[in-house]
């Protein structure tokens, strides 16, 4: 990338924006402006080519079908992949982090491949949908202070041997394996179940995908008291018995 | 279209005797209308009480996301003009509110019934309307509430074998796949501003093309029908081609876009649109909806938005600024508990407004706009949002219970 600009670029928000995943773009984008970056948002719909050139991907939680429409085109699209194999940095929610996997379950309960980005295998879980609020320790190697989101899926995602577990569940369900993991990463590719959306609870996850976009280790502090407050108050949410 | 007048058998008229009688119990207790109590009592002792209580009338039901207490409030309006209407006016729309509404009636023509979305289908089945009217379909309280596009699915099974005349609106994507497994639809072009549940074909999961007020699936061919009724600004243009003036007490498109589809309802029974809409101005609010109210010597319009499309047509109603805005977000089960639908609104619309959050959820909001580059004061209670809005009247908009409590506050 260019000194001073950041690519970002938001995948399907015609399949795959329904739980208010905009949210993540806006976040992120506000934070690399906030630092002086000349941020280009791409928005592309399900019809159109995905860039190769970003910086930053995201790609948000849907419905069964639309999941499904999603991995048929960005396997076909190709360009997704090609990004990642020249470096890019991904960021995936619920139905798109299983996407990234090699496979999940789709609509019509069949198993259907991903992208195979992620070393990850997702299938449908038998138990009770897993719905609200999540706290959780994200892998100390990423120095990040306790994820907080919302969980809302009846998936239940299976690590293999090159995904690391993104945290560690204290309350809520995560990946649902029952390992307590939840979420994956690689070097720059990312999946988790949280919503939230995930940014506007955790700005320091924005701040993190960002750093290795620019490849820098630190950022010029931001005015977060507003996280700050609502952080500490799902916090307390997710620990209190509902 | 005669209602039947054939007597309620006696146990029907022990079930209505019976949950008139826990409603009184209920109201006593002051929990409420009891209506919700009233109508579960009433169907336990006699399950097939609705249909019953509904074979002695002509009945519409009305359903959707957004406006569905307004419009069946609109239709109710119109219909009087041809019979006595019962309706359940305060939007208890499930089938334990809706029989409780309909034994309140006995002696009306006309059964005018708000339908939650979940329960239309059976709804339908159990009290064969004469008409269904169908606004729009979105997302709404998502993690407990139905897939949109599966909702419409199950409208369109459901609603396949009816007999109902469905009157629906054309530039609704999901509705118009909802409604088209029906023989008799009257489609209205009652526009709809928020258009991202509809991205991909209902029918056949393809890119919708919007050119325009337009919308079509280029890969199947599924398309916006053409449109007997429409909304064209502030008038109605009827099947023959006259417009007839909207005039409304309430604000907003959204409601002449109910207004709208109200004409063609009362039409199909015999209302003609000038009587129908000059009926409707009576409509003054519903259900507190659209209230001005006076509290702490200030003026403040009450306003419900639920989710984001409800949003989005609320921002585009409110006064300019710098009328002062507050905002009341919460995260009850009513409402649904996660709030990520917040991110779905464009609040940038919101510029230039003096804004103040508040409700259990105002620090989410508050990040929210924070991201969305605006200034605004987090509050702790509607008393210290009001005395902190510079003057004039405050357009004051909140979620389902966030609405509630207000009203509470200001003893509406």
């Amino acid at each position: 990338m260019s000194d001073n600009s950041l690519r970002l670029v938001w995948i399907y928000p015609d399949l795959l924006s329904t739980y208010g995943d905009q949210g993540n773009a806006l976040v992120v984008e506000r934070r690399a402006r906030q630092r002086g970056l000349d941020v280009q948002r791409v928005d592309v719909r399900s019809d159109q080519q995905i860039p190769t050139s970003g910086d930053i991907y995201l790609i948000g939680g849907g419905e069964d079908r639309p999941q499904r429409l999603a991995s048929e085109r960005l396997i076909r699209d190709g360009g997704l992949s090609r990004a990642v194999s020249n470096g890019a940095i991904v960021f995936s929610v619920c139905a798109g982090y299983q996407i990234l996997g090699h496979e999940f379950i789709n609509d019509l309960g069949e198993r259907q491949q991903g992208l195979g980005l992620l070393d990850v295998v997702s299938t449908r879980g038998e138990g009770e949908r897993c719905v609200g609020d999540v706290l959780a320790d994200i892998d100390p190697q990423l120095g990040l202070p306790p994820l907080t989101g919302f969980e809302n899926h009846q998936g239940v995602t299976h690590l293999g041997a090159t995904a690391r577990p993104f945290a560690k569940v204290r309350f809520g369900k995560g990946n649902g394996v029952g390992d307590g993991y939840e979420g994956a990463y690689n070097d720059t590719v990312f999946g988790t179940y949280m919503h939230g959306p995930v940014m506007a609870r955790n700005p320091h996850i924005a701040d993190l995908l960002i750093k290795l976009a620019l490849d820098v280790n630190a950022l010029p502090p931001v005015d977060d008291r507003w996280y700050e407050a609502l952080r500490q108050e799902r916090i307390a949410a997710a620990t209190q018995p509902a | 279209m005669a209602g039947n007048t054939e007597p309620l058998s006696p146990r029907a008229k022990l079930a209505v005797t019976a949950g008139k009688a826990a409603a009184a119990v209920s109201r006593a207790a002051g929990r409420g209308s009891g209506s919700v109590i009233g109508g579960r009592v009433a169907l336990k002792l006699d399950p097939d009480l609705l249909a019953r209580l509904a074979g002695h009338l002509d009945v519409v039901l009305v359903s959707a996301t957004n406006g569905k207490t307004t419009t069946t409030r609109l239709i109710a309006e119109a219909l009087r003009a041809s019979g006595p209407v019962v309706s359940n006016a305060l939007g208890a729309n499930m089938p334990a509110g809706i029989t409780s509404a309909l034994a309140g009636g006995s002696d009306a023509k006309y059964g005018v019934i708000e339908v939650d979305e979940k329960y239309l289908a059976g709804v339908a089945r159990d009290v064969t309307p004469k008409a269904i009217a169908l606004l729009n379909l979105s997302r709404d309280q998502l993690d407990r509430a139905a897939e949109t596009r599966m909702l419409a699915e199950k409208w369109r099974e459901g609603l396949a074998g009816s007999k109902a005349l469905i009157v629906a609106n054309a530039d609704d994507p999901l509705i118009v796949w909802a409604a088209s497994s029906s023989a008799n639809v009257v489609w209205v072009a009652a526009g709809q501003e928020w258009k991202d549940d509809a991205w991909s074909c209902p029918s056949c999961g393809g890119v919708m093309q919007r050119p325009g007020d337009d919308w079509f699936c280029a890969e199947c061919g599924f398309r916006r029908p053409t449109p007997s009724w429409a909304l064209s600004g502030d008038h109605v243009l009827d099947p023959h081609g006259s417009a007839w003036p909207i005039k409304l007490q309430l604000p907003g498109r959204a409601n002449k876009a109910n207004a709208t589809t109200s004409a063609a309802v009362a039409a199909a029974f015999g209302v003609p649109p000038q009587v129908a809409l000059e009926r409707m101005f009576s409509v003054q609010a519903v259900a507190g909806r659209y209230d001005v109210v006076t509290f702490q010597q200030r003026e403040l319009r009450l306003l419900l938005a639920k989710n984001p499309a409800g949003w989005l047509e609320t921002f585009s109603l409110i006064d300019p600024p710098p009328t002062p805005v507050i905002m009341s977000v919460n995260a009850r089960g009513a409402d649904g508990t996660d709030t990520s639908w917040l991110w779905d609104v464009d609040y940038t619309r919101l510029a230039g407004h003096p804004i103040f959050v508040l409700g259990d959820r105002k620090l989410d909001l508050a990040v929210r706009l924070e991201v969305a580059g605006l200034d605004f004061q987090v509050c702790e209670s509607l008393d210290e949002a009001v005395q902190l809005a510079p003057p004039g009247r405050i357009e004051v908009i909140a979620n389902y219970t966030a609405f509630q409590d207000l009203r509470r506050r200001v003893g509406n």
